[in-house]
C-alpha cells in the first residue's frame, strides 16, 4: 500500500499537470476574484474566507477525474482490484495521494493567498486550520465521484454536478470557522463539525467508491 | 397470502398495476381538483396576506412530495441492491423527474408567494437553501443514470450515489440550519395538533396532499411501465437482430 502511495505521488509529480497545476488554479482564482468585485481592501476582507474556501474546493475539483482515469486507460486499475490488496484500501491510498497533491500545499500556501485577499490577521491560523481539517474530506468525496464516473467518457462536467452538492456541508462549516476566526469569535463549533465530517467521510466512504469502482470494473 | 415481493415480477407488476392505475389516477384528479377548488374558492382570505396564502394548498404539497419522492427513491435503490428486483431500479429511476420538477414547482410557489410577502423573490434561507440543494442532487442522480449505457451499471451506480447522497443531503440541512438564520417559518401541521392553522384551511390542504400523493404515484406508476415496456422492446429488438 505504501509502495502504491509512492507510485501514485511520483507520478502526480513527475508527469506534471497534476502537482501544481492545483495551486496555480487557486491563484488565478483569488487573483480574478479581486479584478471582479472591485479592489476595496474592506470588500475584499469581507468576502475573503467565502472565496478562499471555494478556491480551494474548486481547485481540488480540477484534479479529481485523474485520480482513476489514467490507471483506467492503461489497465492498471484492473491489476489493482485484483491485487491481494482490499479494494478500499487502494481507494484510501488513492484519496491520500490526492489530498498530498492538492489539499495539503493549498493548506500551507493559503496564508499567501489570504494576503492577497486581506484576510483580517486573527483568521490566518483558522483558515489552515480548517483547510488542514476540511480538505481531506474533499478528497475522500471527491474519490468516491471520481469512482463513480470512471468509466464515463465525458465524465469531467457529470462528476462536478454528482461533487459539488456533496461539497455542501464541508464548505459551509470550513468557511464559518474562518468567518468567526475573522470576526474573533470562537471558531470551534464548525471546526468539530468539519472534523467529523471527515472523520466521517473518511471511515465510511471509501465503502462507497470501492463499491462503485467494482460495479464499474465488471 | 400474497407477499409484496411478488410485484417484483415485471408481469405481476404489469398486470396489478395496469388495472389499478386508472383508479388511482381518477382519485387523484378528483382529490386535487376538489381540494384546490376547496381551497381557492372557500377558505377565507388571511387578514395579513389577503389571498395570496392560498398558494400555500400547491406550495406544500408540493414540497412534500420533493422530499419523500427522494426517500421513496433511496427505499428503492436499498431494494435494488439488496433483493436485485428490475422494477424497484426502474420506480427510482422514474421517479427523480417528478420528484426534480416537484422540488421545482415548490421553489417557484414559494418565490411567488415571497416576492408580495418578504418582499423578495428569494433569500438565503436554510429552507430554501436546502432545497436548492436537494434540486442540485435530483440533477446529478438524473445525469448520472443518462450517461451510462449499460442499464444494470447505471442501476447499480445511481443506487449508490442515492445511498451516499440522503447522507449528505441531510447533513446539508442541518448545516444549513446552522449557516443562517430563518426566514420560512416553521411548520404548522403536526399530529399532536397543538399549533396547527385552523381547520377551515387544514381540511382542503389535507386533501391537497392526498391529491398530491396520489398523482405522484400515478406518475411513477406510468413512468414505471413506460421503462419496463421500453427495456422489453429492446430486448425484442435485440433479439431480431440475433435471429
Amino acid at each position: 500500500m505504501i509502495g502504491l502511495l509512492l507510485r501514485d505521488l511520483r507520478l502526480a509529480v513527475r508527469a506534471g499537470g497534476g502537482f501544481g497545476l492545483g495551486l496555480a488554479f487557486f491563484l488565478i482564482v483569488v487573483v480574478l476574484v479581486p479584478l471582479g468585485v472591485g479592489p476595496k481592501a474592506d470588500l475584499l476582507a469581507l468576502i475573503a474566507p467565502g472565496i478562499l474556501w471555494v478556491a480551494a474546493l474548486l481547485a481540488c475539483l480540477l484534479s479529481l477525474d485523474r485520480i482513476f482515469a489514467l490507471d483506467h486507460e492503461d489497465g492498471s486499475l484492473d491489476l489493482l482490484a485484483t491485487a491481494p490488496i482490499p479494494l478500499e484500501g487502494v481507494v484510501t491510498i488513492k484519496a491520500l495521494a490526492h489530498w498530498l497533491t492538492t489539499g495539503l500545499p493549498l493548506t500551507l500556501a493559503s496564508p499567501l493567498f489570504g494576503l492577497l485577499l486581506h484576510l483580517p490577521g486573527p483568521a490566518y491560523p483558522w483558515l489552515m486550520v480548517s483547510l488542514g481539517l476540511g480538505t481531506p474530506a474533499l478528497s475522500v468525496i471527491g474519490t468516491f465521484g471520481a469512482a463513480l464516473t470512471v468509466g464515463l467518457k465525458r465524465g469531467g462536467l457529470l462528476l462536478s454536478l454528482l461533487v459539488l452538492p456533496l461539497y455542501v456541508p464541508t464548505l459551509i462549516f470550513g468557511a464559518e470557522a474562518v468567518r468567526r476566526g475573522a470576526e474573533g469569535l470562537s471558531a470551534t463549533t464548525p471546526l468539530v463539525l468539519l472534523a467529523a465530517i471527515t472523520l466521517g467521510s473518511i471511515a465510511a466512504l471509501p465503502f462507497g467508491s470501492a463499491a462503485a469502482l467494482r460495479i464499474n470494473l465488471r | 397470502m400474497t407477499s409484496i415481493w411478488e410485484y417484483a415480477n415485471p408481469k405481476k407488476f404489469m398486470q396489478t398495476s395496469g388495472r389499478f392505475l386508472p383508479w388511482i389516477a381518477g382519485l387523484a384528479a378528483l382529490c386535487m381538483v376538489g381540494g384546490l377548488i376547496w381551497g381557492f374558492f372557500f377558505t377565507p382570505n388571511d387578514y395579513k396576506q389577503g389571498s395570496t396564502v392560498k398558494i400555500l394548498f400547491i406550495h406544500v404539497p408540493s414540497a412534500m412530495i420533493a422530499i419523500n419522492g427522494w426517500g421513496m427513491m433511496l427505499v428503492a435503490s436499498l431494494i435494488w441492491v439488496v433483493r436485485r428486483h428490475h422494477v424497484s431500479a426502474l420506480a427510482a429511476k422514474a421517479a427523480a423527474p417528478v420528484g426534480m420538477v416537484m422540488t421545482l414547482v415548490a421553489l417557484i410557489t414559494g418565490a411567488i408567494w415571497g416576492e408580495p410577502m418578504w418582499g423578495t423573490w428569494w433569500a438565503w434561507d436554510p429552507r430554501l437553501t436546502s432545497f436548492l440543494i436537494l434540486f442540485l442532487f435530483y440533477l446529478g442522480y438524473i445525469a448520472l443514470w443518462q450517461a451510462i449505457d449499460n442499464p444494470d451499471t447505471a442501476a447499480d451506480l445511481t443506487s449508490v450515489l442515492c445511498m451516499v447522497g440522503s447522507v449528505f443531503a441531510f447533513l446539508s440541512r442541518f448545516a444549513v440550519d446552522f449557516w443562517n438564520q430563518g426566514l420560512h417559518q416553521g411548520a404548522s401541521i403536526s399530529l399532536d395538533g397543538r399549533d396547527d392553522m385552523a381547520n377551515v384551511f387544514l381540511f382542503p390542504l389535507l386533501t391537497c396532499m392526498l391529491g398530491w400523493v396520489l398523482f405522484f404515484l400515478t406518475l411513477v406508476l406510468l413512468r414505471t411501465r413506460t421503462e419496463i415496456r421500453a427495456r422489453r422492446l429492446k430486448a425484442l429488438i435485440a433479439r431480431e437482430r440475433m435471429g
